[in-house]
């Protein structure tokens, strides 16, 4: 392989002016962060409202989320990020539209909201079959003991159903931190986005992109053992994984 | 506002989209998933084989895989299969790998690590009694699983393995990042080109959920049809 391997490379300044290639990848890794935390907390509210509608009686409300959902899941993400960035613009009142178009960082909050509300799909999923799984006798108790519908979700099904859905959705987040490298295509200069210009500027191509990898190696291995310690914490004593 | 929209650039770039674009689309997601299912099989052999050290490495692969964005892998594979080419040829500089032999082996070897979990979940679920009755027949182990284990597993994880041909499918969108024309990429390069972008990504996006839509009902379908069985 005639490659000229350079791993100093990461120690050059950077074109743009602002320190080494290094300092280029952590920012670009901030920027991971930063978005798939965001998208995270966008994803866990919908997903939750959409997720209790799915497990209500009534018709209409299941009928709500199971659109939602259907909606959400049968297109492609990078597809989803563009009818954000470039489509509602234009679908808006003209006010509104040249108001988006010219917010500053347009491209991270079409990133946070679009993969959020994308990922909210999911979590609907999970959070449904969490609250399907637990026995009728929960929903049924929590009515004898006088709670309204919101107070049984609010205190009983959903403490219940978060803690049993809690492995699934730690891949729900890891894959959040993975889909936020689609929002290259929006111009979030992400952590492959900084790879990606790394490349660009050095042509050290291997080197870029060995470090970005081994960066979501890191955050896989501290989002996994994060998630550990938490599931450890909130266990419901009596069940398998409880103490 | 939709008086301002030009149905006509969509009517005018229908062939390039659907002879060009979804050929590469549907191609890429059709021999992909072939590829990606037959490798995954053989990851979760090995994972599920007597030897600790072919386990491991299948593991590896599979976790490795598995925490990457498909985005960084796209642009490793297509950075990295000219020099495997090159090694493998041993000619003497980087060998031209055009966009969709380089995708294309980014996909299989992307999708092999979460098709061999599915394939892995799906001999788990064969119970003991059949691999023994197999041996007490006199069958070898890769006769075993090649009549008995693998038709079975295949069967019970059919719907799962359609679903993730599904986002398989909407996956190979992301070939966008190489400027390559697939379904997705040819309608954004028309987009650019005559400046009507938000005709033709809600048109981009109405084809792609109509067919995810009509395969998922159909999944579902099947998925009805085979739990009689059991």
């Amino acid at each position: 392989m005639n490659y000229t391997w350079n791993w100093h490379i990461f120690l050059e300044p950077n074109p743009t002016g602002a320190g080494t290639y290094f300092d280029m990848l952590l920012a670009g890794l901030k920027v991971t962060i930063v978005t798939s935390l965001t998208a995270w907390v966008i994803a866990l509210i919908f997903g939750t409202i959409v997720g209790i509608l799915r497990t209500l009686p009534s018709k209409l409300a299941t009928w709500i989320g199971f659109a939602y959902v259907e909606f959400f899941r049968n297109m492609p993400l990078l597809v989803q990020l563009f009818l954000w960035f470039f489509v509602l613009p234009e679908l808006l009142p003209q006010s509104a539209g040249l108001w988006l178009k010219q917010m500053p960082n347009a491209p991270f909050y079409t990133a946070a909201v679009g993969i959020g509300l994308f990922m909210s799909a999911r979590v609907a999923v999970q959070l449904a079959a969490g609250v399907g799984s637990l026995p009728r006798g929960q929903k049924l108790a929590a009515t004898a003991l006088g709670l309204t519908t919101l107070q049984a979700y609010r205190y009983v099904l959903l403490p219940m159903a978060f803690r049993i859905i809690l492995p699934p959705l730690t891949s729900e987040f890891l894959n959040t931190v993975k889909n936020s490298a689609v929002a290259i295509t929006i111009g979030l200069i992400e952590l492959t986005g900084a790879a990606r210009a790394m490349q660009e500027f050095s042509f050290q191509v291997f080197e870029a992109f060995s470090a970005a990898t081994l960066m979501y190696l890191v955050i896989n291995v501290v989002v996994v053992i994060g998630m550990r310690l938490l599931e450890r914490a909130v266990a419901i004593p009596g069940y398998i994984t409880g103490k | 506002m939709l008086a301002n929209f030009d149905f006509d650039v969509i009517r005018r770039s229908l062939a390039y989209l659907f002879i060009d674009g979804m050929t590469f689309t549907l191609t890429l997601t059709a021999l992909a998933a072939t590829g990606g299912l037959v490798f995954g099989t053989m990851i979760a052999l090995m994972r599920l084989s007597g030897y600790r050290v072919m386990g491991w490495i299948a593991g590896l692969y599979v976790d490795f895989m598995r925490s990457l964005p498909l985005v960084l892998v796209i642009f490793w594979f297509y950075f990295l299969v000219p020099y495997i080419g090159q090694w493998i040829t041993g000619s003497s500089r980087p060998i031209k790998v055009g966009a969709f032999a380089s995708s294309l082996i980014t996909f299989i070897l992307f999708e092999a690590a979460y098709f061999s979990e599915i394939m892995r979940a799906g001999i788990q679920s064969i119970s003991r009694g059949q691999p023994a009755a197999a041996s007490a027949l006199g069958l070898t182990y890769a006769q075993t699983m090649r009549y008995v284990v693998l038709p079975q597993a295949f069967r019970n994880m059919l719907p799962v393995l359609l679903t993730q041909t599904i986002v398989l499918f909407q996956d190979t969108s992301l070939v966008y990042v190489l400027s390559i024309p697939d379904f997705l990429g040819a309608a954004s390069k028309v987009a650019q080109r005559d400046g009507r972008l938000v005709e033709m990504y809600l048109f981009a996006a109405l084809i792609y959920f109509t067919i995810s839509c009509v395969a998922s009902y159909g999944v579902r379908r099947l998925q009805s049809r085979i739990a009689i069985i059991r």
